[in-house]
C-alpha cells in the first residue's frame, strides 16, 4: 500500500502540506492564457516553472502546450527581471510570431519585486511590440492562493486590458469563463447557440487543447477568443461570470472598466446549477429557452429518477478545486447520496459559506476543509476513520482508491492517466448525464464484482 | 517547405554535419534565451530527480507550493521497499513567510514528518524564493540533525541559479555528505557502486542481477531503489560505475579523491553498450579471470537469444530515419548505436545539458546531414522532423504529443517509460516499443508531414 504511512489518527500540523489538493497561481495564468486565440503565454520566472507547467498541461491534454519563459538567471535575481523580460518580448514576436503574449509572474520575480506592468509599458516604449500586438500580463505570485487564483487572475487581466467601451450596446452576452475543460467551454458555446444568443466567452481553450490530428504541428491552433471579441467584450449588454473564484474576477473588471452589468453564477455542473445559469443567459440575452434545451434537463432528469435508488445514501469523499465541488455537491446531494469529506486546498471563506449552506440541513456531519492544511493527506485519515462509498476527484485520488478500495471517479485538474475530460462535457444537462453515467458505472462495477454468486444480477 | 527562422543568438547551438568540417564549436552549457519555448527545466528539477529515487528518505520541498506538486511521483523509480518518497512533502509557503521568513515553518515541518515517518535521511530541496527571503536552511538542518540522530541534508537546488546540471551538482554534494558514515565492515574486493541508474521500471534490478551474476557484489545504487544504509558505507566499494551524462560524475569524482575509488562511464542502452559495461567491470578486476568468463557466457547467452528477435524486427525497420532529443547527451550515443543495430539511421541527435565533448562525439557518430541540437525547442524540432523526414523522435514528455501532431512515431526514454529499456532484455523492449510506434496503422489515416503552420 503506497499510502501505508498514513495513520487514522488525525494528525494536527502547524507548517506542513503532505500530498497536496492544489497547485501554484502560474499554471492557472498559463492555462487561461492558452484560451485566447493566438497567445503565447509567458512565465516570467526561472526556466523550471515553464517547464513545470507544460508538462502537466500536456499529460492532462495530450496536446503540445506552447510557453514561453524569461528563463531567470542568478543575475536577474540581483538585478531585477526587467531586462529578461524586455528581451524575451522582442525574441518572441520576431521568431514566433503570436498576436499576443500573455505575461504572467512566479514566485521568483514578485519577491525580487518585478512590476510587470511597468516592464510591459517600457517594451511598448522601446519599440518591442509590432503594431496591432499586444503584451497583457497578469501578477501571479505563487505564496498566494493556488492554481485557481492564477487562472482568476489573468481572466481579469484580458478583461482588464483589452475591453473596450465604444458607448454601443452590442446584442450580445460575455461568459467570463471560469476553469473548465475545452469539452466545457465547446458545450456552453453549443448550448448558447441553441438558444439563440450571441456569446463573447473568455477564455475559451476549445479547438486548442483538444486539437484534430491534421499532420502539423500548429503553434497557434484555430481556437480561442479573438482580439476584436475581446475588445468588444465591453459593449456587451450582461456579463455571466462562471465560478466566484476562478470566473467572478472577469466580471467584475467588466463592470468596473466598461460598465458591463454582471452576474455570478456556479460552473453550470449537475441539474440545479446549469437551471440557474440558463435562467440567467436567457434573462440577459431576452430569449426563451428553446424546447430542445428543456428535453435535455428531462433526459437527465429521467436518469435521476430511474436511478435513485442506486445513489440513495451513498457517502462521497470529494476533492479538488471551489468552482467544481460547489456545485459538485450540490449535485451529489441531490442525487441523495452524503458527500461526507470535502477538501480543497485552495483558500476562500466563500466556499465555506457555499458549502454550509449546501450541507447544513442534508449532511450537518461532513467534514469540510479548505485552504492550508486541506490536502489529501487529511482526507485519506478523515476516509480511514468514516469510509466512503464513492471518492471523485483528480488523477491523484488513485493512491487513496486504491489503498482504501474505493470505486473512483475523475473529475477536476489534473487528470494524467485518463482520457474523455477534454472531449466530453461535464457541465450542461448533457454533462450531468454523464456524470451520473460515470458514478452509476463505478457504483455498478464495484456491486458486480463483490457481489455472491447467488446475488450477482443480471438485471440492475 | 516554408523556412523556420532559428531564433537569433541560436545559431551556435544548431549545426548540421557536413563533409570537411572541423570540430563544432557548440555554444552549450549556457542558460535558455530569455523568450525561448525551451523543453528545459531548472536546478530544483535536477536535483530532484537525482535524489528522488533514495526510497526511505524525507524529502521535503521548501518554498510554495508548485514546486512540490509538480515532483509528485512523477518518475517512475520503482522502490522494493519503502515508499516514502513518492509522498509530497511541502513547506507551502504564504506571504507572510515570504515576509518573515520560513525557517520556523521549515524546522516544525522537519520535527513533524520524522516523528511520525522516521526516515532514514532527510533531503531539504530549496527553491527559488528560498535564498532571496534569506531563510538560513543550513542552520535549520544542522539543528534537526542533532536533534533527531539522522543525517538532515540541504539541497541548494534554487531554480534560476544555473541549469539542471548544476541541479545534479547540488543533489550529489548532499549524496557526499551521507557517503562515509557508515561501516565498510563485510564488503569485498570485487564490489562496486551502481551511479546514475534510478531503477525506471527497475532498471536497476537488471543492471545489478547482471553484475551479481559475474560474481560482483553491488554495495550501493544510487539513487534507484536507493536506501540511506547503503549510501553510508558505499565508499567501501572498490570500483564505481557511472551511468547518465552528468547526473553523478562529480560524486564519482569526489569519492575518487576522496575515497580512492576509481570510476568507469557506462550506459546500460543497446547490446554494444550494454556488454561492454560488464566487460570493462570485469576488465578492471583482471586478477579474478573468473568475472570475465561469466560476463562473456552471460553476454553470449543474452545476445544470442536477443540477435534473432532483433533480425525480424529489422526486416521491417531498416532504413526507418530516427530523431532523438533527450535530457543527457551521453545517452544519445547509445541510442544511436541501438538503432543502427536494426538499420536505423539518426537524423537529428540533440540533448538539453550535453557539453562540447559531448557534441564533438555525436558529430563524429553521425552520419552526414544529420542535425545536432543543443537546448532544442518545439520549432526546431518540428522544422528538422518534417525537414529530414523522420519516421520516429524519441524524447519526453514535451516532446510526445509534437510527435503525434506530425504523425510520426513516438517512443519515451525518460521519466514516463513504462518498461524497462535498459539491458538486453531492455534492449528488446525498446525496439519492440520502437517497431510497434513506427509500424502501427494508425499511421496510414495520419496526414503525415503536412508540414509546418
Amino acid at each position: 500500500m503506497l499510502l501505508r504511512h498514513t495513520k487514522d489518527e488525525v494528525m494536527e500540523r502547524e507548517a506542513l502540506t503532505i500530498n497536496p489538493a492544489k497547485t501554484c497561481q502560474p499554471i492557472g495564468a498559463m492555462y487561461a492564457a492558452l484560451g485566447i486565440h493566438g497567445c503565447l503565454p509567458h512565465s516570467h520566472g526561472s526556466q523550471g516553472c515553464c517547464s513545470y507547467h507544460r508538462s502537466t498541461l500536456t499529460r492532462h491534454y495530450k496536446e503540445p502546450v506552447m510557453a514561453a519563459t524569461s528563463s531567470f538567471t542568478e543575475g536577474a535575481s540581483v538585478f531585477g527581471g526587467q531586462a529578461n523580460l524586455v528581451t524575451a518580448i522582442d525574441n518572441i514576436f520576431t521568431v514566433y510570431e503570436p498576436d499576443i503574449i500573455a505575461v504572467h509572474s512566479t514566485c521568483l520575480s514578485e519577491t525580487i519585486g518585478d512590476d510587470l506592468q511597468q516592464i510591459a509599458t517600457k517594451a511598448k516604449d522601446d519599440g518591442k511590440v509590432p503594431e496591432g500586438k499586444y503584451v497583457i500580463y497578469a501578477p501571479t505570485p505563487s505564496f498566494v492562493g493556488s492554481h485557481v487564483t492564477g487562472y482568476g487572475n489573468m481572466v481579469q487581466a484580458m478583461a482588464e486590458q483589452f475591453a473596450v467601451s465604444t458607448g454601443e450596446t452590442l446584442d450580445q452576452v460575455n461568459i467570463a469563463a471560469g476553469w473548465m475543460e475545452p469539452s466545457d467551454m465547446r458545450e456552453i458555446k453549443r448550448i448558447a447557440k441553441e438558444m439563440e444568443v450571441t456569446v463573447r466567452m473568455f477564455p475559451d481553450t476549445s479547438d486548442v487543447l483538444d486539437a484534430p490530428q491534421t499532420g502539423k504541428h500548429v503553434f497557434y491552433p484555430k481556437g480561442g477568443i479573438t482580439i476584436p471579441e475581446l475588445k468588444s467584450t465591453g459593449d456587451s449588454k450582461f456579463t455571466v461570470a462562471l465560478g466566484c473564484f476562478s470566473g467572478e474576477p472577469g466580471g467584475v473588471a467588466l463592470e468596473k472598466k466598461c460598465k458591463v452589468p454582471f452576474q455570478t453564477e456556479d460552473l453550470p455542473i449537475g441539474l440545479r446549477a446549469t437551471d440557474r445559469f440558463l435562467m440567467t443567459l436567457s434573462k440577459a440575452a431576452g430569449v426563451k429557452i428553446p424546447q430542445s434545451i428543456t428535453d435535455e434537463r428531462g433526459r437527465l432528469l429521467d436518469v435521476m429518477t430511474d436511478m435513485e435508488q442506486y445513489f440513495s445514501g451513498k457517502k462521497v469523499a470529494l476533492f479538488g478545486d471551489p468552482d467544481h465541488l460547489i456545485p459538485l455537491t450540490e449535485f451529489l446531494v441531490d442525487l441523495n447520496m452524503k458527500p461526507v469529506h470535502i477538501v480543497s486546498g485552495t483558500p476562500g471563506k466563500r466556499f465555506e459559506q457555499r458549502m454550509k449552506a449546501i450541507l447544513e440541513d442534508t449532511v450537518p456531519e461532513a467534514n469540510v476543509k479548505n485552504g492550508p492544511q486541506a490536502d489529501m493527506f487529511l482526507l485519506h485519515q478523515w476516509i480511514k476513520n468514516e469510509p466512503v462509498d464513492l471518492l471523485i476527484g483528480n488523477t491523484y485520488g488513485k493512491y487513496i482508491a486504491r489503498d482504501e478500495d474505493i470505486p473512483f471517479v475523475r473529475f477536476g485538474f489534473p487528470i494524467v492517466d485518463r482520457i474523455g475530460h477534454s472531449y466530453f462535457p461535464s457541465v450542461g444537462y448533457m454533462g450531468g448525464l454523464r456524470l451520473v453515467e460515470k458514478i452509476l458505472g463505478v457504483l455498478m462495477d464495484r456491486q458486480d464484482r463483490d457481489a455472491p454468486e447467488e446475488s450477482f444480477e443480471l438485471v440492475m | 517547405m516554408e523556412k523556420i527562422e532559428i531564433l537569433e543568438g541560436r545559431q551556435r547551438q544548431v549545426f548540421e554535419k557536413q563533409e570537411g568540417q572541423g570540430a563544432l564549436d557548440m555554444a552549450c552549457e549556457t542558460t535558455s534565451l530569455s523568450g525561448s519555448v525551451s523543453q528545459r527545466a531548472c536546478v530544483f528539477c535536477g536535483s530532484r530527480v537525482v535524489l528522488y529515487p533514495v526510497a526511505d528518505a524525507l524529502h521535503i520541498v521548501h518554498g510554495p507550493i508548485g514546486c512540490a506538486a509538480y515532483t509528485w511521483d512523477i518518475r517512475g523509480a520503482v522502490s522494493s521497499g519503502p515508499e516514502l518518497h513518492r509522498m509530497s512533502f511541502s513547506t507551502d509557503l504564504k506571504e507572510m513567510d515570504v515576509i518573515y521568513g520560513g525557517e520556523k515553518k521549515l524546522y516544525k515541518s522537519l520535527i513533524e514528518l520524522i516523528d511520525q515517518y522516521q526516515p532514514k535521511a532527510a533531503f531539504i530541496y530549496s527553491t527559488c524564493i528560498i535564498g532571496l527571503i534569506g531563510d538560513d536552511i543550513d542552520a535549520v538542518c544542522k539543528k534537526v540533525a542533532q536533534e533527531k540522530g539522522i543525517p538532515v541534508l540541504p539541497v541548494h537546488s534554487e531554480g534560476f541559479k544555473g541549469t539542471k546540471k548544476d541541479g545534479y551538482k547540488a543533489a550529489c554534494d548532499a549524496l557526499m555528505k551521507v557517503v562515509g558514515t557508515g561501516s565498510t565492515e563485510g564488503i569485498g574486493k570485487y564490489s562496486i557502486n551502481i551511479l546514475g541508474e534510478f531503477n525506471l521500471a527497475g532498471e536497476a534490478w537488471i543492471i545489478k542481477r547482471y553484475y551479481e551474476e559475474m560474481g560482483i557484489e553491488v554495495v550501493a545504487t544510487m539513487t534507484g531503489d536507493g536506501r540511506v544504509d547503503d549510501i553510508r558505507r558505499s565508499h567501501g566499494a572498490s570500483l564505481n560505475i557511472v551511468q547518465c551524462s552528468g547526473s553523478m560524475v562529480k560524486l564519482a569524482k569526489e569519492m575518487e579523491s576522496k575515497y580512492g575509488i576509481p570510476y568507469l562511464r557506462v550506459s546500460y542502452f543497446g547490446i554494444e553498450d550494454m556488454s561492454k559495461a560488464l566487460y570493462d567491470v570485469a576488465k578492471h578486476f583482471s586478477d579474478r579471470p573468473e568475472i570475465m568468463d561469466a560476463a562473456k557466457a552471460l553476454v553470449k547467452r543474452e545476445v544470442s537469444s536477443l540477435y534473432p528477435e532483433l533480425q525480424k524486427f529489422r526486416k521491417e525497420l531498416e532504413g526507418k530515419k530516427a530523431a532523438i532529443y533527450v535530457g543527457g547527451a551521453f545517452k544519445a550515443f547509445s541510442l544511436i548505436k541501438a538503432l543502427g543495430s536494426v538499420g536505423m539511421s539518426v537524423v537529428l541527435a540533440g540533448s538539453q545539458t550535453g557539453n562540447k565533448d559531448d557534441y564533438e562525439g555525436l558529430r563524429e557518430m553521425c552520419d552526414e546531414g544529420t542535425v545536432i541540437v543543443d537546448d532544442s525547442n518545439p520549432v526546431e524540432l518540428s522544422k528538422f522532423v518534417l525537414e529530414k523526414e523522420a519516421d520516429l523522435l524519441i524524447g519526453g514528455v514535451k516532446e510526445r504529443p509534437i510527435a503525434y501532431k506530425l504523425g510520426i512515431g513516438f517512443c519515451d526514454h525518460n521519466h514516463e517509460r513504462k518498461i524497462p529499456l535498459a539491458g538486453f532484455e531492455g534492449m528488446y523492449n525498446f525496439i519492440k516499443e520502437v517497431y510497434n510506434s513506427v509500424m502501427s496503422p494508425v499511421w496510414q489515416f495520419a496526414p503525415r508531414k503536412g508540414g509546418l503552420s
